[in-house]
């Protein structure tokens, strides 16, 4: 049986968490023999993301569904298209994002099966690994059922190659819309700086900046010299320093970028549980005894009002 | 309108867990239980729609065992009006939950359930959007924003990037985030109060539910330690640390 990968676009591309979960997808084939991996791209002129998609190093096809009510990603019209043609796979991922989040446990239930969360590791094609209380603790879990839905921990497994690839594209006829969902807009940040949950250098800023102004002056300038996204603690988040979306932790974004620089964060576990698997880990704090240093490579006790464009200027 | 509200019983938010030393679970014993926090701000949730007249009753849920009647109990303190236990002592999945949601939906005629996005102890973020599955309705997740008017709802969601509104026509599914609202605190003669309120009790099978889990867990263990790296004495040696040892810049 073949592997199904649900892939994460915006019409134009393929968001990179998707690559992470085509790379999980392969190791739930391994045991198999001739277990191909097929990735359904469901979008709105969506074209060029479909393309994308094919070039995808390890994927065998890539199923196109194309119709107006895509274009959004909703959830009911996404996982009526998954479903129909979910009986020829054994597995099914989704990337462990807001929008996997949304649709994979949908597909599961009409399928009456489990679905298993943030899946960090594949052991075999039925046994897993996720996190379980804030990444306190790693279950190994087992699935008794015929198909395994999962979502995929992008920080868990390593991007598939975007290119190399030469899978065939297949149109596949879109199921009717249900129309009971619309969407009225979005927000969404537009900004020059890498994406969070993609990015290789991240700076996060924690409640020590005292104000959304202090933590703009202080931490923009770091960013832009490392060519890095902003980050933010927990705390700062919710005393308005800075933006949701900018949040990592466990309620946050789960990040793992090569350099991890955080400024004025104490290291509270939920926070810690959203970083603690990035490459470098660099803390800038004023007291000796934050949790932050007990996982930090390099940590510097200072102020951050003066380490940080000391810091600035050395770079 | 009647609003379902569903609650879980977990550990409390500020206790810090241990895995037990052989490996087959989380050391709970004699740990403080509490709601689940995304549950309390769903609780609260309903009982402002209900204080905006846009409901009419709130009803409490919780599946589990017999000590979840306290979780909803603190539930009815919030504000909802009565309370449904399905009591079993079996280890329940989202899948199990969703279903025991679904038949309780159906035998209440309620036109919107309203859940945290997830437990802090599986993780799992699956619940909601089980039951909008099996009932056939429309979800909106991780909302930070909700509106009801005229049969439908209008619903701000926390999405990857920022925020995404999307309008849903009921009977639907509302999960929370963080930031839908904030819990008031219940004061002591709200907790008497509901104390007297009404409780059902039910068993699954009296709502015709199988809930036997379909994962079985293996293995428990700690996450891999990272351990603490050095202190470097000021922002030079912290760049030239960066550059020639790390290499990531």
């Amino acid at each position: 049986m073949s592997i199904l990968v649900i892939a994460e676009h915006d019409n134009a591309s393929i968001k990179g968490a998707t690559l992470n979960t085509v790379t999980a997808a392969l190791a739930c084939g391994s045991d198999a023999n001739n277990a191909e991996v097929h990735v359904l791209v469901a979008g709105s002129a969506s074209q060029a993301a479909a393309s994308a998609a094919s070039q995808i190093a390890g994927v065998s096809k890539v199923l196109h569904a194309d119709a107006a009510y895509f274009e959004h990603g909703l959830a009911e019209e996404v996982a009526a298209q998954v479903l129909a043609i979910a009986a020829n796979y054994s597995h099914i991922l989704f990337p462990a994002t807001a929008s996997g989040k949304n649709i994979a446990p949908r597909v599961a239930a009409k399928l009456d099966v489990a679905q298993l969360s943030d899946v960090t590791k594949v052991i075999s094609a039925d046994t897993f690994e996720r996190p379980i209380y804030a990444g306190n603790a790693i279950a190994t879990v087992q699935s008794g059922d015929s198909v395994k839905v999962l979502t995929v921990r992008t920080t868990g497994f390593d991007p598939a190659a975007n290119t190399g690839g030469s899978a065939t594209v297949e149109a596949l006829a879109a199921v009717a819309s249900s129309g009971k969902s619309t969407s009225m807009g979005s927000e969404i940040a537009k900004n020059d700086r890498p994406e969070l949950t993609a990015a290789k250098i991240i700076v996060s800023g924690g409640r020590a900046l005292g104000s959304a102004e202090k933590f703009n002056e202080v931490m923009t300038p770091l960013a832009d010299k490392l060519g890095a996204a902003l980050g933010a603690s927990r705390a700062a988040v919710d005393a308005g320093y800075a933006p949701n979306d900018w949040q990592v932790g466990q309620t946050g974004k789960i990040v793992a970028p090569q350099l991890y620089v955080a400024c004025g964060i104490s290291g509270a576990i939920q926070h810690l549980a959203g970083m603690k698997d990035s490459k470098v880990i660099v803390a800038i704090n004023k007291d000796p005894e934050a949790p932050i240093f007990s996982v930090a490579d390099y940590g510097l006790e200072a102020d951050l009002f003066t380490a940080v464009p000391e810091l600035v200027a050395a770079l | 309108m009647k609003v379902l509200v569903a609650v879980k019983r977990v550990v409390d938010y500020n206790v810090k867990v241990r895995v037990k030393s052989d490996g087959t679970g989380m050391d709970l014993a004699g740990v403080k239980m509490s709601m689940n926090p995304f549950d309390e701000i769903a609780v609260e949730e309903a009982t402002r729609l209900k204080e905006k007249g846009v409901v009419t009753e709130v009803i409490a849920v919780s599946c589990g065992v017999t000590q979840c009647q306290e979780t909803l109990r603190t539930a009815m303190a919030i504000g909802a009006d009565r309370a449904i236990l399905v009591e079993t002592g079996v280890e329940l999945q989202p899948l199990a939950v969703a279903k025991l949601l679904k038949a309780l939906m159906d035998k209440e005629g309620a036109q919107l359930v309203i859940l945290g996005k997830q437990a802090i102890d599986d993780d799992c973020n699956q619940t909601g959007q089980m039951l909008a599955a099996l009932a056939d309705i429309p979800q909106a997740t991780f909302a930070s924003k909700v509106e009801i008017t005229d049969g439908k709802a209008s619903v701000t969601r926390e999405v990857d990037g920022g925020l995404e509104t999307l309008s849903i026509s009921l009977p639907a599914v509302i999960t929370t985030d963080l930031r839908l609202n904030e819990p008031r605190y219940v004061t002591l003669p709200n907790i008497m109060k509901a104390k007297k309120k009404q409780m059902d009790i039910f068993k699954p099978e009296d709502l015709g539910v199988d809930v036997a889990p379909r994962v079985t867990t293996l293995k428990v263990s700690e996450p891999p330690k990272r351990g603490a790296g050095i202190k470097v004495a000021d922002v030079a040696m912290l760049v030239t640390k960066l550059k020639t040892e790390a290499k990531v810049i």
